[in-house]
């Protein structure tokens, strides 16, 4: 069961209407190592790994649904108001002859989101490395899109994000550990 | 004409974000540390925090959670505008 | 403290038509270097958690772009 909370994680502001910033940001939003993919991947792998990490997986999948609504509200915000001229001008011209300016999930290159993009081999080694994989090329997208902005609060809350992929990643690595631990029993340093 | 909601909105929620962002980190943490004594502490800390601040947030400004897991006022307020991405 | 990136330079041919970059980076964050977490590490505040996107001082590592750069240079980050 899931519970909706009416809040943001993160108090997410843009500062200029800038629908290319939005065409850039959709791929964490639909795409190969955006939101939903994280989301979607841990919790999908919880079912097969054993016991001591499931916790972990529930709760960094259900982060990532509060990071999706973050990415989702950069992209409302810088839209929002935008003319048919700045879309088109943003290359979201087929974008708005089809969707107006309904969120789908894509990619930066308007690819739809496909279910390949969730890894689950149900081997749990496999599967915790390749969540630490996904959450530094999650944090790689961020500073290319950070590079990209000129948008110094849009910055701030994709430096947040970027944070949380690494404190996600030294979780996941913090649950390698456990899974390979001799005694399986956590170690105390 | 469009309604505003007042500043007080913004620092009560940004006041409630901290705290349970704490909570979050904290959670990650003891996933991986579950013995730490120390971070249990603080997070039944926080969690106490969290529901004193969010009791004060919903009084002004509606509820946080539904499928009862906060009180409605008359007439059902759940569904007032603004919702967390218009704000 | 490690450092939050690393360099390295590609090999310039005289025949690459773009303006070189001489040096390239990339990031290193410092979980990298982590293990296990040890227990006790210093805390941010929750104010100055929220900001930064962790709790624990030492896993912060803010990026900056190149439209940033005089943020970068107040930032306290080394």
């Amino acid at each position: 069961m899931w519970i909706y909370e009416k809040k943001l994680q993160y108090p997410v502001r843009v500062s200029t209407c800038n629908p290319m910033l939005a065409k850039f940001l959709v791929e964490q939003y639909g795409g190969a190592d955006g939101e939903l993919s994280a989301a979607l991947r841990y919790l999908n792998q919880r079912y097969t790994i054993p016991d001591k990490v499931i916790g972990l997986l529930t709760d960094i999948g259900t982060e990532e649904f509060a990071h999706l609504e973050m990415i989702a509200t950069m992209v409302y915000k810088l839209t929002k108001d935008a003319t048919p001229e700045q879309l088109i001008a943003a290359g979201l011209g087929p974008h708005y002859a089809n969707n107006d300016k309904a969120l789908m999930y894509t990619n930066a290159e308007g690819v739809p989101w496909t279910a390949s993009y969730i890894q689950a081999k149900g081997d749990p080694i496999a599967d915790i490395y390749e969540d630490i994989a996904a959450e530094e090329k999650a944090r790689a997208t961020y500073q290319w899109i950070i590079n990209m902005s000129d948008d110094p609060d849009l910055n701030d809350g994709l430096r947040f994000l970027r944070e949380r992929e690494i404190v996600h990643s030294q979780r996941f690595r913090e649950a390698a550990q456990i899974l390979i631990d001799e005694r399986g029993k956590k170690k105390i340093f | 004409m469009t309604k505003q909601v007042p500043p007080e909105y913004y620092q009560l929620l940004e006041e409630l974000q901290a705290v349970d962002f704490v909570l979050v980190e904290l959670t990650l943490y003891l996933d991986t540390h579950p013995n730490d004594q120390d971070a249990i502490q603080q997070f039944n800390y926080f969690a106490k925090e969290s529901k004193r601040i969010r009791k004060v947030f919903e009084k002004q400004f509606g509820p946080l959670l539904q499928f009862g897991h906060s009180y409605s006022a008359y007439p059902w307020n759940w569904a007032d505008s603004p919702w967390p991405w218009q704000v | 403290m490690p450092t939050p990136h690393k360099v390295y330079y590609p090999f310039i041919s005289p025949f690459d038509p773009c303006k070189p970059i001489v040096a390239k980076t990339y990031s290193t964050p410092p979980h990298l270097y982590m293990q296990m977490q040890p227990p006790n590490l210093a805390q941010f505040t929750p104010h100055e958690a929220l900001r930064a996107g962790t709790l624990w001082k030492v896993l912060y590592d803010p990026y900056f772009g190149p439209y940033e750069k005089l943020r970068k240079e107040d930032s306290s980050h080394d």
